[in-house]
C-alpha cells in the first residue's frame, strides 16, 4: 500500500525505463521492445526506454543473476536516483530459470538486488508486461492469489479394529455398511 | 510545400487507422493453444508424483509429513509453462490454463499448495506395499522437499546430513 502511494507520487508523469538484461536467452528482451511497438504503444502512458539507468525510473531486469553480471547488475541498481522500481521480467529473474542451480548462476535476480514487481511468464507476453506495469501504476488489481487445497476428509473410511465384529466363523466390519 | 506534405501525412495516418490495441483497459484473450499457467486440481489429484519428478525446473516440491498425507506444492517462480506436468498426469488433473496476468508484488501469490490423503489399504487402513523396491519409490515418493524455505532436495544427497541445500549455497559475490 505504501509501495503503491510512493509510485502514484513519484511517477505522476512518466516512467523511464531501463533494461537490464542479466544473462537471459533474449526472448524477454525481444517481448519488452514488442511493447514499445505501435501495437501496444506504451509510450501513450509515458513509458520510455531509456540507455542509462542514471535515467531510469524503473529498471526491468531479465535473466538470472549470473556470477559474471551480478556484479555489474548491483552497479546499474545503485546507479539509479531513488525512488526506484526494480520488476523481475520473465522466469529466469523471478526464479532463476531452468538452470537455477548450475555453478554459473546464482539464482533469481532478488538475490542480488531487491525486486518490487515479478512479471512471470517464459517469455511474458507484451500484455503481461504492460498489466505489471499497470499493477504497478495502480490503474488495474493484480489476479493472482496463492492457491490451498485440503482434503477434509478421508476418501476412504479408515478401519479400526474396534469396528470388528467375530461372527460365527466370519468376522464382520460393522462399518463397511456406512460405505 | 510543407503544410502540403503534412496534410498529405494526416491523409496516410487516416486511412491506415488505428492498430494501438486498448489493452490494459480492455480485456485481451490469449490465443487459443497458448500456454499459460498450470491449474492443480486437487479434487482428482491422486498424489502420484509424476509430475514432481518431470518437472524441468525442480518447481513441484513434495512432502510427506505423515503415512497418508502427501502435501504438493507448486511454487511458480521458474516455471516455463511446458506442460509436461499436464501430459504426464494419469487423471488429467492440472490443466494448462490461457491465464497470463500473473504479475504480482509478492512471488507467494503464485504458488499453489495441495494437501491430499494417500490412496491407503482399506483393510488395513495403511498404504500399498509395492512389490518391488523401486516400484515402491515411484509410487511413494522419495523425495522429501522443504516446503518451509520452497525448495527442493537432491533425490541422491551430496552433501551430508548439517549442510544446506540447494538454494541455500553460498556464493561469494565481489562487490
Amino acid at each position: 500500500m505504501n509501495l503503491k502511494r510512493l509510485c502514484q507520487q513519484a511517477f505522476k508523469r512518466s516512467i523511464w525505463v531501463y533494461h537490464a538484461n542479466s544473462g537471459g536467452c533474449n526472448g524477454c528482451d525481444i517481448e519488452v521492445l514488442n511493447v514499445l511497438t505501435p501495437y501496444y504503444d506504451v509510450e501513450r502512458f509515458g513509458i520510455k526506454l531509456v540507455g542509462s539507468p542514471r535515467h531510469a525510473d524503473v529498471m526491468l531486469c531479465q535473466g538470472p543473476a549470473s556470477r559474471a553480471t551480478a556484479r555489474a547488475l548491483r552497479a546499474a541498481y545503485d546507479a539509479m536516483p531513488a525512488p526506484k522500481l526494480v520488476f523481475a521480467v520473465g522466469n529466469c529473474a523471478c526464479g532463476g530459470g531452468i538452470w537455477h542451480d548450475t555453478y554459473g548462476v546464482i539464482g533469481p535476480v532478488d538475490r542480488v538486488i531487491p525486486v518490487d514487481y515479478y512479471i512471470p511468464g517464459c517469455p511474458p507476453r507484451p500484455e503481461a508486461i504492460i498489466f505489471g506495469v499497470a499493477v504497478a501504476l495502480g490503474m488495474v488489481d493484480k489476479k493472482v492469489a496463492p492457491v490451498t487445497f485440503k482434503q477434509l476428509q478421508m476418501p476412504i473410511p479408515r478401519y479400526h479394529p474396534a469396528d470388528l465384529r467375530r461372527d460365527g466363523e466370519i468376522v464382520v466390519y460393522e462399518k463397511a455398511e456406512h460405505l | 510545400m510543407s503544410v502540403l506534405s503534412k496534410l498529405r501525412e494526416i491523409a496516410v495516418c487516416l486511412r491506415a487507422g488505428m492498430v494501438t490495441l486498448p489493452y490494459p483497459f480492455e480485456p485481451r484473450p490469449a490465443p487459443e493453444r497458448f500456454r499459460g499457467r498450470p491449474i492443480f486440481d486437487g479434487a482428482k489429484c491422486i498424489g502420484c508424483a509424476g509430475c514432481a519428478n518431470n518437472c524441468p525446473a525442480r518447481e513441484i516440491l513434495v512432502a510427506d509429513p505423515s503415512q497418508e498425507v502427501r502435501i504438493i506444492k507448486y511454487l511458480g517462480l521458474r516455471c516455463t509453462y511446458c506442460g509436461r506436468c499436464a501430459d504426464l498426469c494419469p487423471e488429467q488433473a492440472i490443466t494448462m490454463s490461457r491465464d497470463y496476468e500473473t504479475a504480482t508484488d509478492n512471488v507467494r501469490d503464485l504458488q499453489q499448495h495441495l494437501e491430499i490423503f494417500m490412496g491407503t489399504c482399506t483393510r488395513c487402513g495403511r498404504c500399498f506395499k509395492e512389490p518391488s523396491p523401486l516400484e515402491q519409490m515411484k509410487l511413494k515418493g522419495y523425495r522429501h522437499d522443504d516446503l518451509e524455505h520452497d525448495r527442493w532436495v537432491y533425490a541422491s544427497r551430496p552433501f551430508l546430513n548439517g549442510d544446506s541445500v540447494v538454494r541455500d549455497i553460498d556464493i561469494e559475490v565481489e562487490w
